[in-house]
């Protein structure tokens, strides 16, 4: 009996631990179905109307929040994923004075609360007399997350195999083309990764964007401001619409990375 | 979504590297950005943190002055928020710890035999961060409530007396930073014990030690970097997190932190300098706890 229990205690746990973490995503979730009034507390009764028409709360300012964060995103993704790209490479790849300075200045955004990123940005951007707006929104959400493209990209380009590079050299391939043809695609996956997690970083941030946001309402801002008067299921149904979007994508790369590891292990 | 910083398994250095012109223009446009929006406001913060009220100005004008009073006047005023702010960060992250470690231990060590099971659990622990960190607190707040299911059940039970609240406790922000915090120490956690080498621990118990003592003196220690990267990831957000301790989510007057206070005085009352001298007494503390911790565990090389 003493052995059967501790063989099931940490799989038990861990079923349960699970659970615990999707609480409040299955509540979120069900409650974007919830035909409720102006906010969103008690159980009303089931309705998809909230999913078919999210923009009609409010005159669209759930809508327009949530545009707002995905032009904020995207635009800061791309710039922070170009930055951090070029700065993974230079450190993985050359030789130069204050290296390994570089690195711990690179460490230190991540190493920072959220509140002094902000409020010392707020106070600069105050002292240089620059309103707050979308702009400034951008700057604050590229700075935050060059760290992180530099980590994640840093990773794919040392282990990156030279040879490969060597080889193309061989043949004869100039700079560019090689860098093109062989050391790009070989990056790509972790590009991709690194500009997956800008996204996620900069569409979820709140306390930053609140400080440095002025008049400008994105989606988790929408929320914080709302919290008190009560947030509209619509929040529920675009917040359950990114999640399942998001899941889709993690599960279908995990699968398909599963999948090519059997293929390549029955080559083997 | 730090953990992908440390969710990459370390490869061996590559060949030689180079010195080129390249590297330097490779780096400047990151680096110059980087000194532009993350050095520079840093030190204007420090300016700030130091300056004083213009004489018959607005609230809200300042003057750039050495008042180096204004760090008494906050610790005097908000002594008990700086003190729950690391407090409850110190809490919060020893149960993320205690939550996480044989969540990861399973996912990482008894899951390795199935690996799309394994991929499949770590989806759920990241799960989370996949929907808005704000909706999912007020989700907590609201399944908590006084007039929750779970709330009024354990009263009927009488597992809890008729007149206690969760929401607006300690209890509920500790325990709504611990959530939110979770796949920061989970993910790194995964990591280290993923590549654990299963040999030393058939050794251990091959030289008669009993399980608990294998768990202790080489299961533990083996696990040390991801221990370290996640109590610090979990630790740095949280003693800065101001959602949780937010009225209108699970906090009350009386659990307010650092970053409340900041907020409230930067957007709110306006006394830019009182916000920006707490903002560099957080960041210190944390520079300082971070680097003795750091020293001390023996994980220096983190990036």
């Amino acid at each position: 009996m003493k052995i059967s229990l501790g063989k099931w205690l940490l799989p038990l746990y861990t079923v349960l631990a699970l659970t615990f973490l999707m609480v409040p995503i299955v509540y979120t979730f069900v409650f974007s179905f919830n035909d409720s009034l102006k906010s969103n507390i008690t159980w009303r009764g089931f309705t998809f109307d909230k999913w078919l028409n999210v923009c009609a709360v409010q005159n669209g300012a759930v809508c327009e929040a949530f545009a707002n964060s995905i032009i904020i995103g995207v635009v800061a993704t791309i710039v922070a994923t170009a930055l951090g790209t070029m700065i993974a490479i230079a450190i993985v790849r050359y030789r130069f004075k204050f290296r390994s300075q570089t690195s711990l200045f690179l460490f230190l955004p991540m190493a920072t609360p959220e509140v002094v990123l902000g409020a010392g940005l707020a106070a600069q951007f105050l002292s240089i007399g620059v309103p707050k707006d979308m702009l400034t929104i951008i700057l604050a959400h590229i700075m935050f997350c060059i760290s992180f493209v530099v980590v994640t990209v840093k990773a794919r380009v040392s282990s990156l195999d030279p040879a490969l590079e060597e080889a193309g050299r061989d043949l004869y391939g100039s700079p560019t083309q090689v860098f093109m043809r062989i050391t790009f695609p070989l990056l790509l996956p972790g590009i991709l990764a690194a500009a997956l997690l800008s996204f996620a970083l900069s569409f979820d941030d709140f306390i930053i964007t609140n400080f440095n946001s002025g008049a400008v309402t994105t989606f988790p801002k929408y929320i914080y401001v709302s919290a008190a008067r009560g947030i509209p299921a619509e929040a529920n149904v675009i917040a359950s619409a990114v999640f399942i979007f998001a899941l889709v994508i993690v599960v279908t790369t995990q699968v398909s990375q599963a999948a090519r590891a059997k293929r390549l292990a029955k080559q083997a | 979504m730090a953990f992908a910083a440390f969710a990459t398994t370390t490869a061996p250095e590559p060949a030689a590297r180079r010195r080129s012109p390249i590297a330097l223009l490779l780096l400047l446009p990151g680096i110059l950005y980087l000194v532009l929006f993350f050095l520079a406001p840093l030190v204007s913060l420090l300016l700030t943190s130091f300056q004083k009220p213009t004489e018959f100005g607005d609230i809200g004008q300042f003057d750039y002055a050495f008042r180096w009073e204004n760090y008494v006047d906050v610790v005097q005023a908000y002594w008990p928020h700086i003190v729950r702010s690391f407090g409850y960060a110190l809490i919060a992250t020893v149960l993320a710890l205690l939550f996480s470690y044989p969540l990861a231990y399973f996912i990482g060590v008894k899951a390795r035999k199935w690996p799309l099971l394994q991929s499949l659990m770590l989806v759920l622990v990241i799960a989370p961060f996949f929907i808005s960190f704000l909706l999912r607190t007020l989700a907590w707040k609201q399944i908590l409530s006084d007039e929750s299911f779970i709330m009024t059940s354990l009263k009927a039970l009488s597992l809890m007396p008729t007149d206690a609240h969760f929401t607006g406790t300690p209890i509920a922000v500790i325990f709504g930073i611990t959530y939110n915090f979770i796949p920061f120490m989970t993910l790194p956690l995964y990591t280290t014990l993923e590549r654990l080498d299963l040999r030393y621990l058939e050794a251990g118990s091959d030289l008669y030690a009993h399980p608990f003592e294998v768990f202790r003196k080489i299961t533990i220690p083996l696990s040390m970097p991801g221990i370290v990267a996640g109590t610090l990831l979990t630790f740095i957000p949280a003693a800065g997190d101001y959602i949780n301790a937010s009225r209108d989510f699970l906090g009350g007057p009386d659990t307010q932190m650092m970053g409340n206070v900041i907020e409230a005085n930067f957007l709110v009352l306006q006394n830019f300098p009182a916000a920006a001298a707490l903002s560099i007494i957080l960041m210190s503390v944390i520079l300082i706890v971070v680097g003795i911790y750091v020293k001390r565990a023996g994980t220096e090389e983190l990036l």
